[in-house]
């Protein structure tokens, strides 16, 4: 049989499976069925609820301002899918191409996609964890919980973590009028992922929305009352304070643990796979059946040396599984390569951040416009003599500018002059990230792997 | 690198009903000197690039001397720019400071709560059409009705009109690059003079309101305190300058040269007749096909800049063909065909950037109404001439008149 006629075929009455329902998993489906796959598409996900958009839980959620159950995501075509959901896949047998679920059924597959994405890590000492009033955020569930227990007017909240969720969280509650106090291990907020310098922006804008910003100290323990309520929280610095709504706020763990024992490239940094969407399997080698996207997955970017990428960033779950879903119908030579350029975004005390780039690989950081005093700026960020990253507080109209130096790997220091440009900005500082192997609320971008080469490279994306 | 008399022939009157085959020949080097000096920058992407370039400035204080004086564009020395020829963060302040009675996110409301009384206007205005079997449609409909709204909102009586419609006229005109020095210095000298009498009207304005506040702009500008502080009073008074000719000189094109596009495409026309939900999608086209503003002139260089293999030196003077490049045919599919419902329409109607149409919101609301009202109320409307007689100016380009034969007015 000729490979092209096991395509046509597969793409008639083929069956293909996706392992996580939301964001990556849904845009994927919509676009297989808009890349004209008509076979079977079963949807696995382990939350009860359809397909939802998890950046308003942070925000307007938990402020009241939108009901967690009106987050559903938009559907951009209909993917006649059967749907399994609030059943988890607990395990792949890749010889069989099967999945495991948790209600004991199995489903075959021609072709799988994950997009398990990740789950918030949750405090590390058990018992404190299961203190009434300590929660996470990552889900619906978790949101509308959270948002219950500011509604019903905590004394404090304490939360712990200053990256972006904690740090959204936080402002939330400022909005809402409630005391915070945010803990964080790292020097400033945001500094896993935007670094020191930026990081002292973001602490100023909590303390002058009056947060109690305590950098540079570690919880130590949590202590309920003895109807197991959470009631204070001990730092590392000998002080301690008393809150009744304590928010783990420590970034996210990779949900691949079900993929234990399958043979696949998969560990606590995600799943590797090619710049195809394609797993690796444990011996290194691509499979051909198994492709990943959005936050679960780690694929190497030419811009960025090579490196093996996590990006847990919403538009790259969109095109990411965008790209995995025309490559799993597609031939080998139609194939296409995911290489979006890292971009997110975040809103947190009236400021809206934006970001280009992999701005932890920078070593330098150059004010280029605005000033970091009036809490209004871009920044660029220099690795090895280039731009490798921008980063803006409210002025994200200038990022297209900044994307298309990083993608000419445009020299850092930039040579030239802007508008807006301040005494600050005319010489490059160090950018102050932490040492990434110190625990702290983790970045958005994971940088791992081998980076095989540092030569100058264009990047030249085809536009529209 | 070629040496084009391209401008020249673009602003030539004679040229005036359809620059677009100039701006194809344009295209074919995306960005080129003109002989009279500023570089023309004519492809979609270019121009989209350079629009988010902060290499680029709006502020002529920064263009060389020679520059200026071959542009006529020489800083007024009696009254400083308004935001459009400013730079950040004067520019971003000023900006700040005018949107915060106007839109979001401290007024998201106000343009669309202004759609009953914009609906009042508009048949108010069709109203006066009955018992007529020839209209002009800009003096009878397209200019008076964005006036009557921007002097609504701004706060402006409109029985002064007569005032300033000729201060506005002669303002924008002077965005025009003119042949001879001599009728440049006219020109120059025209637009200070007009600048002046308008300030002196707006100062006197402002001051009235300070004493007795009313719900509009000009009391909010004047009265009210933000987090950025407050406009000084030459800075109220270059403001309001900015948004009434801006009111005024660009709307009126949008609604005329959408009902003479429509005319020209009767398909179109009777579309819009039974489906008014297509009246958004139309006027994006509109805002595409045939944009109010035809170029941006007003930008330099802070640096020396590779465009496409060309290298525009620091303090050049730089022309955004945004008309140009809104027909791209590497952008655009079909860019010469009116599609009402195009797709992916993301035009350079409104420019882009940090200096994208502060009254954008408005004007898309205002000509949707104004067409959807026109096209159901209006019975057998027909060209008389086409095309119809234009006015002189080629960077807000539009028809002076536009004759139409009717055959009645529906309630």
């Amino acid at each position: 049989m000729s490979v092209d006629g096991y395509l046509e075929t597969f793409r008639r009455e083929g069956r293909i499976v996706v392992v996580g329902a939301s964001l990556a998993g849904l845009r994927a489906a919509e676009a297989l069925r808009a890349e004209g796959f008509q076979g079977t598409l079963t949807m696995v996900g382990d939350e009860p609820h359809d397909p939802y958009d998890r950046p308003p839980l942070s925000k307007q959620v938990l402020l009241g301002k939108v009901p967690a159950d009106h987050t559903l995501l938009a559907r951009r075509r209909p993917i006649d899918a059967q749907w399994r959901l609030g059943a988890a896949a607990t395990g792949l047998d890749l010889a069989a191409r099967r999945v495991q679920l948790a209600d004991g059924d199995a489903i075959d597959y021609d072709r799988l996609l994950i997009t398990t994405g990740v789950r918030a890590r949750p405090w590390p000492h058990e018992l404190e964890a299961d203190l009434d009033g300590v929660c996470v955020l990552r889900t619906r569930d978790d949101a509308v919980r959270l948002h219950h227990r500011l509604t019903a007017g905590p004394r404090r909240v304490l939360v712990i973590g200053a990256g972006f969720t904690g740090s959204e969280i936080a402002s939330a509650c400022r909005e809402r009028g409630l005391p915070v106090t945010v803990a964080e291990r790292g020097p400033a907020p945001l500094v896993g992922a935007l670094g020191g310098v930026v990081g002292e922006v973001a602490a100023e804008l909590q303390r002058a929305h009056g947060v109690d910003l305590r950098c540079g100290v570690q919880v130590t323990g949590l202590e309920g009352d003895s109807a197991g309520r959470v009631r204070k929280a001990h730092f590392s610095d000998g002080t301690a304070v008393e809150a009744d709504v304590v928010v783990i706020a420590l970034g996210a763990t990779r949900n691949t643990e079900w993929l234990a024992d399958s043979g696949l490239g998969a560990g606590p940094r995600g799943i590797a796979c090619d710049a195809g969407c394609r797993a690796f399997d444990v011996r290194g080698i691509v499979t051909d059946d198994v492709f990943v996207a959005g936050d679960v997955a780690r694929s190497p970017h030419p811009l960025f040396g090579y490196q093996f990428l996590s990006l847990e960033h919403w538009g790259n779950a969109v095109a990411q599984a965008e790209t995995a879903a025309h490559n799993m119908v597609s031939g080998s030579a139609d194939r296409r390569p995911h290489l979006w350029m890292p971009s997110f975004w975040s809103a947190q005390f009236g400021v809206n951040i934006k970001s280009v780039g992999v701005p932890p690989m920078g070593e330098q950081i150059m004010v280029t416009q605005g000033s970091l005093a009036e809490q209004r700026f871009t920044a660029a960020y220099g690795y090895q003599g280039r731009v490798i990253a921008a980063v803006t507080f409210d002025q994200a109209k200038w990022l297209d500018f900044y994307e298309r130096q990083i993608e000419q790997a445009a020299p850092f220091p930039p040579e030239f002059t802007t508008v807006d440009r301040r005494t600050e900005g005319l010489q490059p500082v160090p950018a102050g990230f932490p040492d990434p192997s110190l625990p702290s609320h983790g970045p958005t971008i994971t940088l791992s792997g081998h980076s095989p080469t540092d030569r100058r490279i264009s990047f030249t994306p085809r536009r529209a | 690198m070629t040496s084009v008399a391209l401008l020249h022939r673009i602003t030539d009157y004679a040229n005036r009903p359809d620059p677009y085959p100039l701006y194809a020949e344009l295209r074919r080097t995306p960005v080129v000197r003109d002989e009279s000096g500023p570089y023309l920058v004519s492809t979609y992407w270019e121009i989209k690039g350079l629009l988010h370039d902060p290499r680029i400035s709006s502020d002529l204080r920064n263009l060389t001397p020679e520059a200026a004086k071959a542009g006529g564009q020489e800083h007024d020395p009696n009254l400083p720019p308004a935001f459009i020829r400013l730079d950040p963060p004067e520019h971003d302040r000023l900006r700040r400071l005018s949107m915060r009675p106007f839109g979001p996110p401290h007024t998201p409301r106000r343009v669309f709560d202004m759609h009953g009384e914009l609906e009042e206007i508009v048949s108010g205005l069709v109203d006066g059409l009955r018992g007529r079997d020839t209209i002009d449609l800009v003096d009878d409909f397209s200019y008076p009705f964005p006036v009557t709204v921007i002097c609504r909102i701004l706060g402006v009586p409109r029985e002064d009109e007569s005032h300033f419609h000729e201060w506005a006229d002669t303002i924008a005109a002077g965005l025009d690059p003119v042949g001879t020095a001599e009728e440049r210095e006219a020109q120059v000298q025209g637009v200070r003079r007009a600048r002046g009498e308008l300030a002196a009207y707006l100062a006197g304005l402002i001051e009235e309101r300070r004493r007795s506040p009313r719900d509009d702009m000009l009391t909010a500008m004047a009265t009210e305190h933000g987090p950025d502080g407050q406009m000084s009073p030459v800075e109220i008074i270059t403001t309001a300058a900015l948004l009434l000719i801006a009111g005024h000189e660009t709307t009126v094109n949008l609604i005329t040269n959408g009902m003479l596009t429509l005319l020209r495409n009767p398909d179109v026309l009777q579309r819009l007749r039974t489906e008014p939900g297509l009246a958004v999608p139309l006027v994006e086209e509109l805002l595409r096909f045939e944009p109010p503003v035809q170029m941006l002139p007003q930008r330099t260089t802070l640096a020396d800049i590779d465009i496409d293999g060309t290298i525009i030196p620091k303090g050049a003077s730089l022309y955004l063909m945004v008309a140009s490049g809104s027909r791209d045919p590497q952008r655009f599919t079909d860019p010469d065909r009116f599609i009402p419902d195009r797709p992916d329409n993301q035009h350079l109607g409104f420019g882009h950037g940090l200096h994208n149409c502060f009254g954008a919101p408005l004007a898309r609301l205002e000509a949707q109404l104004a067409l959807t009202a026109l096209v159901r109320r209006l019975n057998g409307p027909s060209l008389v001439e086409d095309p119809p007689p234009y006015r002189q100016n080629a960077v807000l380009r539009g028809p002076r008149h536009l004759p139409i034969a009717i055959s009645g007015v529906t309630d």
